[in-house]
């Protein structure tokens, strides 16, 4: 049961958001055509035990797209940030 | 036994009694009683059997952690098991009934499984599976036979008449526990100003302090401590409410038992209110548990927590038995056995240590108790209660030392010291730290930010110790909460004789056993799920020498008390096994719930019809109006198909379809999902979503597309018509609308920032509705204004805007069932009308509405795909879409779609199927070559399924390997669910009017 500090909304309720999984891969460019590249951005995921960083959408608020400090480990949630803003 | 009402005393309004009834027999109950305490005013002494050896068992504690006292509560759809006599607060016509036992527990016959009780010994079951067994199905006999003895309560089938609730609440401290340290940290941080809520599981604030007697200096504490927190209108304090979980950012979830104390809720309330506690700090002031001493027999009704034999005595007035054994470790039985003598009865107390203070012998020796000391309790005796103890010199280890000698008595109280109710913090912060003085596991050094913990939990010995944390942990929140302590005090700390808590000089023993650490008789470690001492001794032998394995193995602690009383006596058999220290042996991993929850209350209003969100056009009353049978699509709710008189789905939707495709028919799309795209790189992001080219699309125009999902698989399609340069109207299937809109937004808020485009969901702003048949252009010709729709004017793939019954509308003429077809687009508030004036104008042009099973008849006749065949694992090849892929630029899934195994020749293709006679076949069945086994998985599948009206004959979409090659072959269509097999010849998917010459009429 976390809450998300939404950089839009502010604290809500974990329910209004929808996990979107590891936020660390980042997309091959249009026009990359090599099968690798897309194979590791669709398939391949570390399983950090500890501080990771996730996609969640807000999906019934704001419905943006949201990076998320999360503790696999023990679920503390830290900085939230607007993915469109995310480095 | 014998349990009886004193002539005086207790917390109960002896000016009432209350209609209670255990197994028919009337009760003595007042308000203010537990079932259990009314029980053992009553004399009720079996109250339950045991779990394996259906033993006789009577009440055991005052509490949550009571194992035994578990009843069927009231009757009829209201009927609960597995309800905690101790803590059930009695109601007017209260009606319990014993569980487990046939015909009844006073008479048992299931007890005779104490004679196969060498079948029941630890990991029994397990055994059944290998060993001369292995292969047998010795196993299921036994798991019937295990069945039929074990067990709990009976639930019911029927439905729960009764609402229960969902809360969210958000305060600066939770207060959990409302015994005198949880009052006096509600108390300091409410004068503080703190927004607080306070927390009690039982219906009276007060904890221990109730267990003291009525009218003495705790009564005054209490009630000016009570009185003030009434006063503050910033504390909001919760009886009847468990706190039964701790959860990450300070969330607590609570049970209030809102009506659960009454026969049915009154006043339209609720029976259990869920509530979700956001709080910035908590204090947890949850007490302690008694510890019981394993000795042999001592399940007998009548072996009781020395503690609860003095809550009963003082706060129910309801003495336990006249003769009372106390048998303890520790120092906190003193004042129970001074209470009891006080209360009138016949005490003995039986101290493991060799030595009394001497002060403390001349108290007990006053109020006349009988000392014992270096002695303990080896056995209890008797048959159906406790007649006797046997009472044995023992060493500091609790072997005995000498000959047992027989002590007549009716009750037997134990203490084995207490385990501090550390649960919450658990759940926060994992594994508690043992204390050593007070051989206990109390909460560790994390989480003090937002989480103190005081009173007995953190083992706080006295009262006034008690009171003192409770301060201390409130004004540590007062700190973190930036608040100042208002220098008020509290109501001077009471001074209660012998109070002495447990820790100093206790005796830490578990068990009372022979010099070879055996008992003569079953001792049980976990009395509710029938656990016993040499259950523990032979798993550790058999190798199960880690406490999680043998937990498992023996199920000790895996009862609905969760082995409240148990869990730390088995650790320390296990750590005696060994020769480690119980730290090193092991803890116990708390998890929610504390207590059991019911799970109704966690349900609230979510079932049933409000189970999940429905959806619903705004066409949906005149469907209901007009006879249509509707079914669900997601969330949606869409008519499935409009039936005549006595119609049949399938007499109707082949007449519908059929209608269709001679008349004019019309059906309700406006579930299509829409999404406005708009902006100037709008062309651009479309071109990237969809597999096929955007940018030569012109103004009033629109195009069929197809998308892919990341890993380049089919993930959609349909339409997107381009309203204005930078203006397009995106529709998705009903099914995926919600995925296409949540990938477009990723997509452009990670991947595609640098692209200026905005999508919004617009599917509830605009209703849609297909007008599709020979007809179709006749008919809208006679309502259309503005806009000429004429063959000329108006090809395929064209939209015009108009007005209808004067409301503007959009026509997208675009054809899904393969006839001349158009839709209409229309404002949601206005759709009503106009499709009233479409009904009302198509009566001369023979009119029909169709629902989603003639659709689909006709979808498939055409061989375009739905649902079924974009199922997530075809690939555009498979589907024959593959020519709508674009070379030239790349999209989402362009490159992925590419791998190996998807262009792999031999995948199964979309084809058509003829099927013979005139039972279709059932979409899933598999595809099996003409005259070749039938096992296996076949060679495909059939994915979607109808008769035809226009062939007259069933048909069906199939993938199947090579398809494509295999024209014209007959194949086989096996259900095997059903033990099915149909011949089919496989055919083109694009059944009738391949050429497409009626759409384009």
């Amino acid at each position: 049961m976390i809450r998300i500090d939404c950089p839009v909304c502010g604290i809500r309720d974990e329910s209004e958001f929808t996990y979107g999984g590891d936020a660390t891969v980042v997309r091959p460019a249009m026009g990359e055509a090599a099968l690798k590249p897309w194979i590791d951005y669709v398939f391949m995921r570390d399983n950090p035990r500890g501080a990771h960083r996730e996609y969640w959408h807000h999906v019934v608020g704001c419905r943006q797209w949201l990076v998320l400090e999360r503790d696999t480990l023990s679920h503390m949630v830290g900085t939230c940030s607007l993915a469109r803003d995310a480095a | 036994m014998g349990g009886f009402r004193l002539s005086s005393g207790g917390r109960v309004d002896r000016s009432r009694r209350m209609d209670v009834r255990f197994d028919g027999r009337g009760l003595q109950a007042h308000p203010g009683d537990t079932l259990a305490s009314a029980l053992l005013a009553s004399g009720e002494d079996i109250v339950a059997r045991g779990f394996k050896y259906h033993r006789a068992r009577g009440i055991y504690s005052a509490g949550v952690e009571e194992p035994n006292a578990y009843v069927h509560l009231r009757q009829g759809a209201r009927h609960e098991p597995n309800a905690r006599a101790t803590t059930s607060e009695v109601f007017d016509g209260l009606c319990a009934t014993s569980q487990n036992a046939w015909p009844d527990v006073r008479l048992d016959i299931g007890a005779v499984t104490g004679y196969l009780s060498p079948f029941l010994s630890a990991g029994f079951y397990y055994k059944t599976f290998v060993g001369p067994f292995k292969g047998t199905r010795f196993w299921m006999i036994c798991e019937s036979f295990i069945r039929k003895a074990a067990g709990m309560g009976r639930g019911i089938k029927v439905s729960d008449p009764d609402s229960y609730e969902k809360v969210n609440a958000f305060c600066d401290l939770l207060v959990v526990g409302a015994g005198a340290s949880g009052l006096a940290a509600a108390l300091t941080a409410g004068q503080a100003g703190a927004d607080v809520i306070l927390v009690e599981q039982d219906f009276e604030l007060g904890g221990s302090l109730l267990s003291q007697p009525v009218g003495g200096v705790c009564d005054d504490w209490l009630a000016a401590v009570k009185s003030q927190l009434n006063d503050l209108p910033n504390v909001r304090i919760l009886t009847r409410t468990t706190a039964f979980g701790a959860y990450e950012q300070d969330v607590y979830g609570l049970v209030e038992h809102v009506s659960d104390h009454l026969q049915a809720p009154e006043n339209n309330q609720p029976r259990q209110r869920y509530w979700l506690v956001h709080t910035k700090q908590a204090v947890l002031v949850t007490g302690a548990i008694e510890r019981p001493l394993v000795f042999a027999n001592n399940d007998l009704p009548g072996v009781m927590l020395a503690g609860s034999i003095q809550s009963y005595a003082n706060r129910f007035g309801v003495l336990a038995g006249q003769r009372i054994v106390l048998c303890s470790n520790n120092n906190s039985a003193y004042q129970v056995a001074v209470q009891l003598a006080h209360a009138s009865a016949d005490v003995t107390l039986v101290d493991a240590r060799p030595d009394m203070p001497q002060d403390v012998a001349d108290m007990l020796a006053k109020a006349g108790v009988t000392i014992m000391t270096g002695k303990a309790v080896i056995a209890a005796k008797g048959r159906r209660g406790v007649t006797g103890a046997m009472i044995v010199p023992v060493d500091k280890t609790g072997k005995a030392t000498g000959v047992p000698v027989r002590v007549a008595c009716d009750v037997i109280g134990v203490s084995g010291g207490w385990s501090p109710v550390v649960h919450l913090w658990s759940h926060r912060f994992g594994k508690p730290r043992f204390d050593e003085a007070a051989a206990a596991f109390v909460p560790g050094d994390i989480g003090g930010e937002t989480v103190q913990c005081a009173g007995r939990m953190v083992a706080a010995q006295t009262l006034g110790e008690r009171i003192d944390s409770g301060i201390g942990a409130a004004k540590a929140t007062l700190n973190a909460l930036e608040l100042k302590p208002s220098g008020t005090s509290l109501p001077a700390t009471p001074e209660i004789q012998l109070d002495t808590g447990w820790s100093q000089d206790m005796l830490a023993i578990w068990a009372i056993t022979d010099a070879t650490r055996m008992t003569k008789g079953k001792a049980f470690v976990d009395i509710q799920h029938d656990v016993k001492l040499s259950d523990l001794d032979q798993a550790y032998s058999e190798g199960y020498v880690s406490v999680e394995h043998l937990k498992r193995y023996t199920t000790t602690g895996m009862a609905p008390d969760q082995g409240k009383t148990s869990n730390i006596i088995t650790l320390a058999r296990v750590a005696e096994l060994s020769g480690k220290t119980i730290p090193n042996t092991g803890t116990t991993t708390f998890r929610p719930p504390f207590t059991p929850v019911t799970i109704g209350a966690l349900v609230g209003h979510e079932h049933g019809e409000h189970f999940a969100a429905t959806r619903m056009s705004p066409i949906h009353d005149w469907h209901m109006k007009n006879g249509a049978v509707m079914s669900e699509a997601g969330a949606w709710m869409r008519p499935w198909y409009y039936p005549e008189g006595n119609e049949s789905l399938r007499e109707a939707y082949i007449r519908e379809a059929a209608h269709v495709r001679k008349h004019v028919g019309i059906v309700d799309v406006s579930t299509l999902g829409k999404i406005a795209v708009q902006g100037p790189d709008a062309a651009e992001f479309l071109n990237r979503v969809y597999v096929n080219g955007w940018k030569t699309l012109q103004v009033g125009r629109l195009r069929y597309g197809v998308m892919l999902r990341e890993d380049g698989f089919v993930m959609d399609d349909g339409a997107t018509a381009r309203l204005g340069e930078f203006d397009y109207f995106m529709s998705t299937t009903t099914a995926n609308a919600a995925k296409v809109l949540a990938l477009s937004e990723h997509l452009l808020q990670t991947a595609w920032r640098d692209l200026k485009v905005h999508v919004t969901s617009v599917t509830d702003q605009w209703a849609a509705f297909a007008v599709a048949g020979p007809k179709a252009r006749d008919l809208l010709q006679s309502v259309l204004s503005g806009a000429d729709i004429s063959r000329e004017a108006m090809p395929n793939n064209h939209f015009v805007t108009g007005e209808i019954a004067e409301t503007k509308v959009r026509l997208h003429r675009m054809s899904y069932s393969g006839e001349l077809a158009y839709e209409i687009y229309v404002p949601s508030g206005f759709s009503r009308h106009v499709w009233g004036c479409l009904i009302e104008a198509g009566k001369a042009f023979g009119l029909r509405p169709y629902g989603t099973e003639a659709m689909g008849a006709l979808r498939i006749e055409k061989g375009h795909v739905a649902g079924p065949e974009i199922e997530g694992r075809t690939t555009l090849k498979d589907l024959g879409l593959a020519g709508f892929a674009s070379s030239k630029k790349p999209f989402v899934g362009s490159v992925l779609k590419d791998r190996p195994v998807l262009v792999d020749p031999a995948r199964a293709t979309l084809v058509g199927l003829s099927v013979k006679g005139e039972t279709g076949a059932v979409a899933g069945s598999l595809i099996y070559g003409a005259g070749q086994p039938k096992q296996g998985h076949g060679e495909g599948w059939v994915s979607s399924t109808t008769y035809s009206p226009a062939l007259g004959h069933p048909i069906a979409l199939a993938l199947i390997q090579n398809g494509k090659a295999r024209m014209g072959e007959d194949v086989q269509v096996v259900n095997h669910l059903e033990n099915q097999t149909l011949m089919a010849q496989i055919v083109s998917p694009y059944f009738f009017d391949p050429k497409g010459e009626r759409q384009n009429a």
